[in-house]
């Protein structure tokens, strides 16, 4: 019954954003200069069309827009080392926006090692941002000391907060099995093979029970009106299990979240243009600072328009940060800042009338 | 039936005729016995090498005779030459007044080597040339060598600043070895792998490049050639 009311709500927005004048579109566009990709344009990966998207009925939320930058791999090398380079470089960016966003949120893998000194690198160029942070842990900043330096800097990772109408949660979902006990692995030993994206021996991420649990509590006092963003390392959902593109427990988080009308996820660790949606979850995929990587041998979901490969002789290609627009029915428009392509716009309205695999490059 | 008995003696007469033909054939053979002796009728003395799998007929002497000391050594220096071939069932001839030896290798046709130095050129591409062990062995070395590769793939030694191969290349995805060679956009000329591997080496990597025939560089070009097993060779493909 409520499945059905979903979709009869997304429906009706659609219908509604049909009628409207495209010459208003234009003309806001042009005003706003958002750079927006067009729905009907499924193969236009690296184009951009000029078109704006109208504003859906009323509901709770409130538009604003907030920055996101993720996977920065700091190594403690200082501030000449290239990856550092790169935070600073969008960082840089960040601060140059104008109107400036809400808020900045970081997706996870500040740090490569979890050592202190990466981290408290980051830390420093981090603090450089001009707008509230939010910080998210990734397993790289997790497997040399479990969290313990990431959380004295930055605090819990799993909270919610609720802002202009829309309720955020944030999750560590790089919880993997514990395998390394057993084998009396050292700290080193546990971060390197923890960091190791092909390693055919890892485990697979999970959010776990302890935080399914408290996720349960916390969506509880909210009406399934309520727009909810859920920000999470690891996609949450099934992908590529070999490179740890993959949330074990997906299915049950899935579950947890799929009654609520309106709900973003939107992830790190996979380092590329990436989109998802199942039932009524829309998954948004973070650009990395650091390295682009190639998309999966197989699983790429159907929505995502696909990256064309990085130019290796170009150590910002594929990379880059983002900005993400929240629209009146609580869902949001995602835009990648890739920093040598033009920007690219995936809106909801686009993912909610995908109907066929977008084709991908050649490669 | 009165079709029948007058064909009769024409079947007859014509049977007749195949008897004597066959008569005369007969009679060509032994005409010229003396002339082509067949082979099986030799004077031959077969000495067989102890793993019962390697045998030298030597022609002009009959069982049990007793050989000059030369030939004797021949024999014995080509059966132990045979030996080298463990699994093989090899049979050599050696005829009586030639230098030349024929070979024949696990029942195949007989054929002429002029040194037992010229055995593995024949057996090289027998009907099982590969056996097990040999291939366990060659499977070994190959393992040892992709797996060095993988390791120097995964470490970030080969440069200086932290930064390792995986890293963007997961499962060594995104290298198309198979494209190789290819005129390189950024670098205006042809490029190889290796020229490649270097390339990622010196840039994202900031270290040295490795000699073209630096053990490390054969490593790392078995470990990515070895991904992309069964892939088709388009050299030059962007």
């Amino acid at each position: 019954m409520s499945k059905n009311k979903k979709r009869n709500n997304s429906l009706s927005e659609f219908t509604s954003l049909t009628g409207i004048n495209r010459r208003e579109f234009l003309k806001t566009a042009v005003a706003t200069g958002i750079i927006i990709v067009s729905s009907g344009c499924a193969s236009q990966y690296s184009q951009n069309l000029t078109e704006q998207k109208a504003a859906p009925a009323a509901t709770s939320a409130e538009e604003f827009m907030f920055a996101y930058i993720s996977d920065s791999h700091l190594l403690a090398r200082g501030k000449e080392h290239r990856f550092a380079k790169s935070l600073i470089k969008a960082v840089e960016d960040v601060n140059a926006m104008d109107p400036q966003p809400d808020f900045v949120f970081y997706g996870g893998d500040l740090a490569q090692l979890g050592l202190r000194e990466e981290l408290s690198l980051g830390r420093e160029i981090l603090a450089e941002l001009k707008p509230k942070v939010y910080m998210m842990v990734g397993e790289h900043d997790w497997y040399y000391d479990m969290g313990e330096v990431w959380m004295e800097f930055f605090g819990n990772p799993t909270y919610s907060f609720d802002y202009k109408g829309i309720h955020f949660i944030v999750l560590n979902s790089v919880i993997v099995e514990d395998y390394w006990t057993q084998s009396k692995m050292t700290p080193m030993e546990r971060m390197l093979f923890m960091a190791q994206l092909d390693n055919p021996k890892g485990k697979p991420f999970t959010v776990g029970e302890e935080q399914r649990t408290w996720l349960s509590n916390d969506l509880s006092t909210l009406s399934k009106d309520t727009p909810i963003v859920v920000f999470s390392h690891s996609p949450l959902y099934k992908y590529y299990k070999p490179w740890n593109f993959w949330t074990d427990d997906a299915d049950e988080v899935q579950k947890l979240l799929s009654p609520f009308n309106a709900v973003t996820v939107i992830h790190g660790h996979t380092h590329q243009v990436l989109t998802n949606k199942i039932g009524n979850i829309i998954f948004h995929g973070l650009l990395s600072t650091a390295w682009p990587w190639p998309y999966a041998p197989q699983g790429i979901p159907k929505y995502t328009i696909q990256m064309d490969r990085a130019d290796p002789f170009n150590q910002f290609d594929g990379n880059g940060w983002g900005n993400i627009d929240t629209i009146r029915n609580g869902n949001i428009n995602k835009t990648y800042m890739l920093w040598t392509r033009n920007p690219l716009l995936v809106s909801y309205e686009k993912v909610i009338n995908t109907k066929e695999q977008v084709p991908g490059p050649s490669y | 039936m009165k079709i029948a008995y007058n064909v009769f003696p024409f079947l007859f007469v014509v049977l007749l005729f195949i008897m004597n033909s066959a008569n005369a054939e007969h009679n060509a053979i032994n005409d010229t016995d003396v002339v082509i002796q067949p082979p099986q009728e030799k004077t031959v003395q077969i000495v067989t090498a102890c793993d019962g799998r390697k045998k030298v007929i030597v022609e002009g002497y009959y069982e049990g005779e007793v050989m000059p000391v030369e030939k004797s050594r021949q024999v014995a220096q080509l059966l132990m030459s045979l030996m080298e071939f463990c699994e093989e069932e090899i049979t050599a001839k050696l005829p009586e007044s030639e230098r030349t030896i024929y070979v024949s290798v696990n029942g195949l046709p007989f054929e002429s080597v002029r040194d037992i130095e010229e055995l593995p050129l024949i057996l090289a591409h027998g009907d099982k040339p590969h056996t097990e062990r040999q291939q366990r062995i060659w499977k070994a070395e190959m393992d040892r060598i992709i797996g060095e590769g993988y390791r120097l793939f995964h470490d970030p030694s080969l440069g200086k600043n932290g930064i390792s191969c995986d890293m963007c290349h997961p499962d060594a995805s995104n290298t198309h070895p198979e494209t190789y060679p290819k005129f390189q956009t950024q670098t205006g000329k042809v490029a190889l792998l290796r020229d490649m591997i270097n390339w990622c080496i010196q840039n994202p990597l900031e270290g040295n490049v490795l000699a073209d025939d630096d053990q490390r560089m054969k490593a790392l070009e078995s470990y990515i050639i070895s991904t992309r097993a069964g892939k088709i060779l388009v050299p030059g493909k962007h």
